[in-house]
């Protein structure tokens, strides 16, 4: 098989698994929505207050509900043994790890499809424009790469699921910033110009990372 | 087993010295600064531990590369013995900006960009330690370890623009700037700090080096004496 043949056959195989047992998107949606439950009360989110915490809001509930989704994502991996499967197949490690992102990826895409609308409505803030869903995406690619590695190596520890967000967080904070302020300046009416710093940095954020994390996964899968 | 550590006993001297110098040139050689007044003489020993604390990181990750690609015990031993020495100066610097925003700005924390990006990096290679602290096996901890000290260590520089256009009200030094009047004198001390603490930086590497070879070795005689019973006991 051709190498993106392989990452979409990996990605594919997560997105069906994902329909049949349906456990971790609805786990990431409903977290999202009680993070949005309680960041609405614990910052009492009314007027152009709301406004002015969406963008913050909304990509601590997405960055949240995704470490969800990736530690879900990894353990079932391992708990059904397909690792093994398909660390014995004959393909290439960098593969395998392009696959899992991009199925992550799409777990974490489709919560934000469902939130964005959601606080667009709720907080009144014109989110629903295409410059915010090119700041989502890469913003999101970063992240889910990111999550990615990390999860395949804090699914090994003995703390697991406990140990991923205390790895991932500090390392996205770069996109989150850059995500966070991008967004509330297209928010507050600006141009993709008046925002453009912010999202070359999530560029070069998210080709640093992807390369990075496809040139030391193979280390992470070595047993 | 009990060797004379020469080289050791000269760094540990060296760095007394380098650092009760650097510690006079602060008090007594810089000048008084006008606008900050005496709190601004925590800057030389501020910026310099800010560096030894990023130095420190930078070596874990090379020292992770070269792990990775040859292996070796000593390399993970050096990565994370530069980690421990790391955070100490990193918490150090954390302290100290504190202490100096307190009068200075009128507050203990500031979101000020130098200052946010070392307490980034406290809970960074905080988050580093606990993960070594979770893994059994010590290859696969090696290896893991070496992984996040790399990936780590690239998002440092990439956070510290994040956070530089995000808000700066540091004091602009070496420029010259608005935050403060930079003297020769103040040049000298603060090179002479960051050389002190460069030195102190490398007498603690070596010590913690050490302290972990000695960990290893009496790790292998518990193995040796729990593998051949008779040859335990002792006396």
């Amino acid at each position: 098989m051709r190498f993106l043949e392989v990452v979409l056959t990996i990605a594919w195989k997560d997105a069906v698994a994902e329909l049949h047992t349906r456990e971790i998107l609805s786990a990431m949606l409903v977290f999202s929505l009680l993070a949005l439950f309680v960041f609405s009360f614990a910052l009492d989110l009314r007027g152009e207050m709301a406004e002015a915490a969406a963008p913050g809001v909304l990509w601590a509930t997405a960055a949240f509900a995704g470490t969800l989704g990736l530690s879900r994502s990894m353990a079932r991996e391992q708990q059904t043994g397909c690792i093994e499967g398909l660390l014995l197949a004959p393909v290439d490690r960098s593969a395998i790890f392009l696959g899992k992102a991009l199925g992550n990826l799409l777990f974490i895409v489709l919560v934000e499809i469902v939130l964005l609308p959601l606080f667009a409505g709720l907080f009144d803030a014109p989110l629903l424009r295409p410059e915010v869903f090119l700041v989502t995406a890469l913003g999101t690619v970063g992240y889910a790469a990111v999550g990615t590695l990390l999860a395949a190596i804090a699914v090994n520890t003995r703390a697991r699921e406990v140990m991923l967000p205390v790895l991932l967080l500090p390392l996205a904070f770069p996109a989150l910033i850059a995500a966070v302020q991008a967004t509330g300046g297209l928010v507050e009416g600006g141009a993709l110009s008046d925002v453009a710093s912010w999202i070359r940095l999530l560029v070069v954020y998210d080709l640093v990372i992807v390369a990075v994390s496809v040139l030391t996964f193979d280390y992470v899968l070595e047993e | 087993m009990e060797r004379k550590d020469t080289v050791g006993l000269i760094l540990v001297l060296l760095s007394a010295v380098a650092v009760f110098a650097a510690l006079w040139m602060v008090f007594f050689y810089a000048p008084r600064e006008v606008t900050m007044g005496e709190v601004q003489r925590i800057f030389y020993f501020h910026v310099a531990s800010a560096w030894v604390g990023f130095f420190a990181f930078f070596i874990t990750c090379l020292a992770g590369i070269i792990y990775l690609l040859r292996g070796g015990r000593r390399w993970d031993i050096l990565a994370l013995s530069s980690v421990e020495v790391g955070l100490t100066f990193i918490t150090m610097t954390v302290i100290t900006g504190s202490l100096w925003a307190r009068p200075v700005w009128g507050t203990y924390w500031t979101w000020e960009p130098r200052l946010t990006i070392s307490a980034l990096q406290l809970l960074i290679y905080l988050a580093y330690g606990m993960l070594r602290g979770a893994i059994e096996s010590p290859e696969r901890r090696a290896r893991f370890a070496a992984v996040y000290g790399i990936i780590a260590f690239v998002t440092v520089p990439l956070s510290w623009f994040a956070i530089r256009w995000w808000r700066t009200i540091h004091p602009d030094i070496l420029t010259g700037g608005e935050g403060m009047a930079i003297t020769p004198r103040m040049i000298h001390t603060l090179l002479a700090s960051l050389g002190a603490f460069t030195l102190l930086y490398v007498t603690l590497l070596r010590s913690r080096i050490r302290l972990e070879r000695a960990a290893d070795t009496v790790d292998r005689l518990r193995l040796q004496i729990s593998q051949d019973p008779r040859r335990g006991r002792l006396s």
